[in-house]
């Protein structure tokens, strides 16, 4: 019964690529996921961790916004596991602030992002590491979750419904029957450097910023630009919840706390090699000057290490952030004539079941199944499950 | 960024699948010394040899991936800095972690390891007092509302690595799996996770080496945990014992 069900390959176990072979086994579907290295070792490991409330796109990026409160409230029911549920704050520190401030209180309403407006001395009780010059703050929904450990736990519900995870399995090539439609997925396993062949009915492209390199494989292009960010990693729990600056999203005006560090975020750039980016002093010591403005104490505390994310912003030639945070959908067959490859890509690690669910959904659609989505009510096995189901 | 980049020679444990014999293979490098060892290995891999093969997530020591041995020593690589580990024009020695199966070069199979501290019940995300070891001076900047954090393990393996107990037995337990069953019996005891602990591959194995206490990069202290694991199993064996006999001597 089963292996006669449509056979899907999914390509990368990043957040998406985990979410969406989640979606897929719920649906039915025999499922395949293809990745080069481990689970999450592109950008979705290599976030800062942030489960957005949306507030810090409720004024710039309202579409994104809403998305993130959505998903925000979804992942408190099936992801706890891997979450700190501490809030956050938005903090104002000069005149400049507080006026974004009304824009912000606006913003959120119409996003429907519950917020609380605090004064500084109230910011202060919460976050006493928070420097003396706080105004006003907003309390705001944010969280903090363990990247690897997030993609786990779909990946772990996902092998329970039957989906295969074939790690260090890199792709090479595609193969097409005469009609121009994607018949056949070659690939290297990298433990063994054997050669193996996938016969596949759909291929869903889920390799955010590596998306154009895998779409180019197939003959197509997509129009992803990997921008990266640098993050800076200090020694010590300064805040226990999320501290953003009260202002349009800028460099440095993030700060993270994760298990006993604080995670400092980020800057934004564009890059031509994703496969290696390296880090620069001269981020590390921005994103440092950055955050000891609204917690002083980074100044003093060790810093335990640097890193580069590449996000997957969805380009044409605007600058990297003003770009939509949202995700794309690319269906191959109508942009290119090439059938049977859909290309996810964009969107953030807060909103990977979302975009999971409307690229399952557009692919049942393609392969005529009628299957509602499930993952909105399914909570997730434990992430240590993905070593135990076979 | 005015500091020359250095030029190091980084000795890799190759092995492609199980039946392959391992063997190091040298790789010259040219690298910033504040760099970390896991860009060294990323830069073989991008810029030498994309046949390497490395486990990596986060970068920024929360997920506990990239644990390696590096010069014989356990380390979180992606927070080790290469200045505190080689010289420039000296030679770095790269291997997978001991204990656990090879899959190929420095990737090895964790699953053991993630089943124990799911049997475990092992908690992520725990209030905030509960995160911290009990002997910890609580900073004076304390917040006062409840809050929550994941926990300090973060499942690395370089623990287990390094414990020579775990190196005797493939049944032992290993020390991050009995941190977890502590924190377990600290926070909520129950008879299920005694009676892991209390057995001959649970903290009765333990050689009190401290190894895994040294190389621990995430402040577990596996080692004081066991030992107090003991105490409380040997509490509990006692009172078990005192309430059987209460039993039997009321009619």
């Amino acid at each position: 019964m089963r292996s006669s069900n449509p056979h899907i390959i999914v390509i990368g176990a990043g957040f998406t690529g985990c979410a969406t072979a989640h979606d897929l086994a719920l649906r039915g579907f025999r499922v395949t996921v293809l990745e080069r290295g481990d689970i999450a070792n592109g950008t979705s490991g290599r976030t800062h961790g942030l489960l957005h409330s949306g507030a810090r796109y409720c004024v710039t990026d309202q579409d994104a916004a809403i998305e993130c409160i959505e998903e925000n409230i979804l992942f408190r029911k099936i992801a706890a596991q891997c979450i700190e549920y501490n809030g956050g704050l938005f903090v104002a520190l000069d005149e400049e602030d507080e006026a974004y401030g009304t824009r912000f209180e606006q913003g959120a309403q119409k996003c429907g992002i519950p917020i609380e407006r605090l004064t500084g001395n109230q910011a202060r009780k919460k976050e006493p590491n928070l420097t003396p010059k706080t105004r006003l703050a907003y309390s705001v929904p944010d969280g903090v979750f363990d990247p690897l450990r997030l993609a786990m736990a779909f990946a772990a519900t996902a092998k329970k419904n039957g989906a295969e995870f074939l790690t260090y399995h890199e792709v090479t090539g595609f193969d097409f029957d005469g009609k121009g439609n994607i018949r056949e997925v070659s690939a290297i396993n990298r433990h063994t450097n054997e050669k193996i062949k996938f016969t596949a009915d759909m291929v869903i492209n889920a390799t955010g910023a590596w998306a154009g390199l895998v779409a180019r494989l197939a003959g197509v292009t997509v129009d992803v630009i990997p921008t990266p960010g640098v993050m800076v990693c200090y020694d010590q729990r300064l805040v226990q919840r999320v501290i953003n600056r009260l202002c349009e999203p800028d460099d440095g005006d993030i700060l993270i706390p994760q298990r006993r560090m604080v995670v400092i975020g980020t800057t934004s750039f564009e890059v031509e090699d994703v496969d290696y980016i390296p880090v620069t002093p001269a981020q590390v010591e921005l994103m440092h000057q950055k955050a000891a403005e609204l917690v002083p104490a980074v100044a003093a505390t060790h810093q335990r290490g640097a890193y580069m994310s590449a996000r997957p912003l969805i380009g044409s030639t605007t600058l990297g952030r003003s770009l939509s945070r949202t995700f794309k959908c690319y269906h191959h067959q109508e942009t290119d004539g090439i059938g049977g490859l859909v290309t996810i890509t964009g969107g953030k690690a807060t909103t990977c079941r979302v975009m999971a669910e409307k690229t399952v959904d557009l692919v049942c659609n393609l392969m005529g199944v009628s299957r509602s989505c499930e993952t909105r009510e399914v909570v997730l096995d434990s992430y240590r499950d993905y070593y135990t189901h076979s | 960024m005015n500091q020359p980049l250095w030029k190091i020679t980084v000795n890799v444990l190759r092995q492609k699948g199980p039946t392959d014999k391992p063997h190091f293979q040298s790789f010259p490098l040219e690298i910033h010394p504040d760099e970390y060892v896991l860009d060294a290995i990323e830069k073989i891999w991008a810029f030498q040899d994309r046949s390497l093969t490395f486990r990596h997530a986060c970068h920024h020591a929360t997920c506990g991936a990239c644990g390696m041995r590096v010069n014989g020593k356990e380390k979180l690589t992606c927070i080790t800095s290469l200045h505190t580990v080689v010289k420039n024009n000296g030679v770095l020695k790269i291997e997978p972690l001991r204990n656990f199966p090879v899959l190929s070069d420095l990737v090895v199979d964790m699953g053991h390891l993630y089943r124990q501290t799911e049997e475990a019940d092992f908690q992520q995300v725990v209030p905030l007092e509960a995160a911290q070891l009990p002997y910890e001076i609580t900073p004076n900047r304390t917040p006062n509302e409840p809050y929550e954090r994941l926990v300090d393990c973060i499942e690395c393996g370089l623990c287990v690595s390094a414990c020579p107990a775990a190196f005797t037995s493939t049944d032992y337990r290993g020390p991050a799996a009995l941190a977890a069953i502590q924190q377990g019996i600290a926070f909520a005891p129950n008879e299920v996770l005694f009676d892991l602990a209390d057995h001959e591959n649970g903290v009765w194995r333990c050689h009190s080496a401290f190894e895994c206490t040294e190389v621990c990069p995430s402040n577990v202290d596996p080692g004081w945990r066991i030992m107090n694991l003991r105490r409380r199993v040997i509490h509990h064996r006692i009172s078990r014992v005192f309430k059987k006999s209460q039993k039997v001597s009321r009619p």
